[in-house]
């Protein structure tokens, strides 16, 4: 499983510049919302917890269709399904690596966008906090999804289509515990529904995941 | 001994659907006429809402319905996972449309009424959340089954995507109610029957909803045969090209 996540974390690194997109998207939305809803630090305050999350999730859905489309192309994935390592591992180990290549700088990039978004001094813990949360439940949906639509040819657009549904109470709670805290009140609830679902998701969906690959790749 | 599954053969299926199809269709129709013409006619306006409360009469079995068809189209999914009978994955997919209209015809008639009664077309209480949301899953799940190509793999994707969606549907609705308070009021029919709408409104909404159910069983009985066919005539053409 060791090489399999390192063999994921070189490719994400140097093939394909997949690695700084997601980063470079999620700044760029920061940066746009300003423009469109006008210069008023008061409003950016309000909506900064909200809009840095679905920023930190339309960054996750951009990249998910390379956790399984360059190994279907290229014929790895059929390779790695013959391999002794069960396909449920697999998908763990792909929605790890994407989780540690996209979800994990974009974590650490949010408090910094906060800065741009004027968030409250209090917001910065619970934001940091719920995205380290939350994010894992993002990578694993988001492998489920594009498990889905790795036959499809350029799927990406239908992939959106099916993650995004299965995103909202994620971001939901995720949202709301960053919110809360960047109101001074307390987040504690939203937190641990948030914790929930990732955990849920990470004990479930590997399943699923692996279901649809294997009915890909019949 | 006669069993369920022996309408898990198509020809079987076709034979026996053809029979009752006229029969549900006829009922359909008849049930939906007596239920709207004695609701939108024959029943007193509320005292507060005036006429626009007769929208019930549409809203509260086409909201109904909406439900039932993803519940339909779950099951359905099952039996196609477990037993791999192929005209329950294509009742499954002919399911889908019909309960996405039902989707509509729910969010539509209730804008129509908050309009006049809560002094807006939409707001963000749970219940109309939840069905939007509802609405997108039916939308992905119609998107999925067109994309692919092959029949069955297709169908297995499908019917994944169902039982992953109706996990994540039940959490958003719980989701959703956490996030924010409601405008829409209880559930006009329930068990407790405090909770029920009025009498005089209650019988004519129950002949509205038995039509509805009728209605949606002929609709899903139509397509299957339709999509039954389809493949049919797909296998004919295949062979005939072979020859």
């Amino acid at each position: 499983m060791i090489p399999l996540l390192i063999r994921d974390l070189r490719l994400a690194v140097r093939a394909g510049g997949g690695f700084g997109l997601g980063l470079a998207f999620f700044l760029i939305v920061i940066v746009l919302v300003p423009f469109a809803v006008g210069p008023r630090a008061d409003l950016h305050r309000a909506i900064a917890p909200g809009i840095l999350w679905l920023g930190a999730l339309l960054a996750c859905l951009l990249s998910l269709d390379r956790i399984f489309a360059l190994d279907y192309e290229d014929g790895s994935l059929d390779l790695l399904a013959t391999a002794p390592l069960p396909l449920e591992a697999l998908t763990c180990i792909k929605a790890l690596a994407h989780w540690l290549t996209t979800s994990l700088p974009l974590v650490l990039a949010a408090p910094v966008l906060g800065v741009l978004m004027n968030l409250p001094a209090s917001g910065y813990v619970p934001l940091i906090l719920s995205l380290a949360l939350g994010t894992p439940a993002l990578s694993v949906i988001g492998t489920f999804g594009a498990a889905l639509t790795v036959g499809v040819r350029r799927g990406g657009l239908l992939m959106s289509l099916l993650v995004l549904p299965l995103y909202v109470p994620t971001l939901i709670f995720g949202a709301e515990a960053a919110r809360r805290g960047a109101e001074g009140l307390s987040y504690s609830t939203p937190l641990m529904m948030l914790a929930g679902i990732t955990c849920g998701t990470i004990a479930l969906l590997p399943f699923a995941s692996a279901a649809v690959v294997r009915v890909n790749l019949r | 001994m006669a069993s369920l599954w022996e309408y898990a053969n198509p020809r079987k299926f076709i034979a026996t659907s053809d029979r009752v199809m006229p029969w549900v269709g006829a009922a359909a129709l008849v049930s939906l006429a007596i239920g709207l013409i004695w609701g939108f006619f024959f029943t007193p306006e509320d005292y507060r809402q005036g006429a626009s409360v007769k929208i019930i009469y549409l809203h509260v079995p086409a909201a109904l319905m909406a439900i039932n068809a993803w519940l339909m189209m779950l099951v359905a999914s099952l039996i196609w996972i477990i037993r791999r009978h192929h005209v329950s994955a294509l009742a499954a997919r002919a399911a889908a449309p019909v309960g996405a209209v039902m989707t509509v015809i729910a969010l539509v008639t209730g804008a129509l009424w908050g309009q006049p009664i809560w002094g807006t077309w939409w707001v963000w209480d749970p219940r109309l959340t939840s069905f939007l949301i509802l609405f997108l899953f039916y939308l992905g799940y119609i998107a999925l089954w067109s994309a692919i190509e092959d029949g069955d793999t297709a169908a297995d994707l499908t019917s994944v995507l169902c039982l992953v969606g109706s996990v994540f549907a039940l959490l958003s609705r719980y989701a959703v109610l956490f996030w924010n308070q409601g405008l829409h009021q209880g559930a006009s029919l329930s068990l407790d029957k405090e909770e029920n709408v009025a009498d005089v409104f209650y019988l004519p909404l129950l002949v509205c909803i038995a039509g509805f159910v009728l209605l949606f069983v002929a609709l899903v009985l139509m397509r299957t045969q339709t999509e039954i066919r389809a493949r049919r005539m797909r296998a004919l053409l295949a062979r005939e090209r072979m020859l």
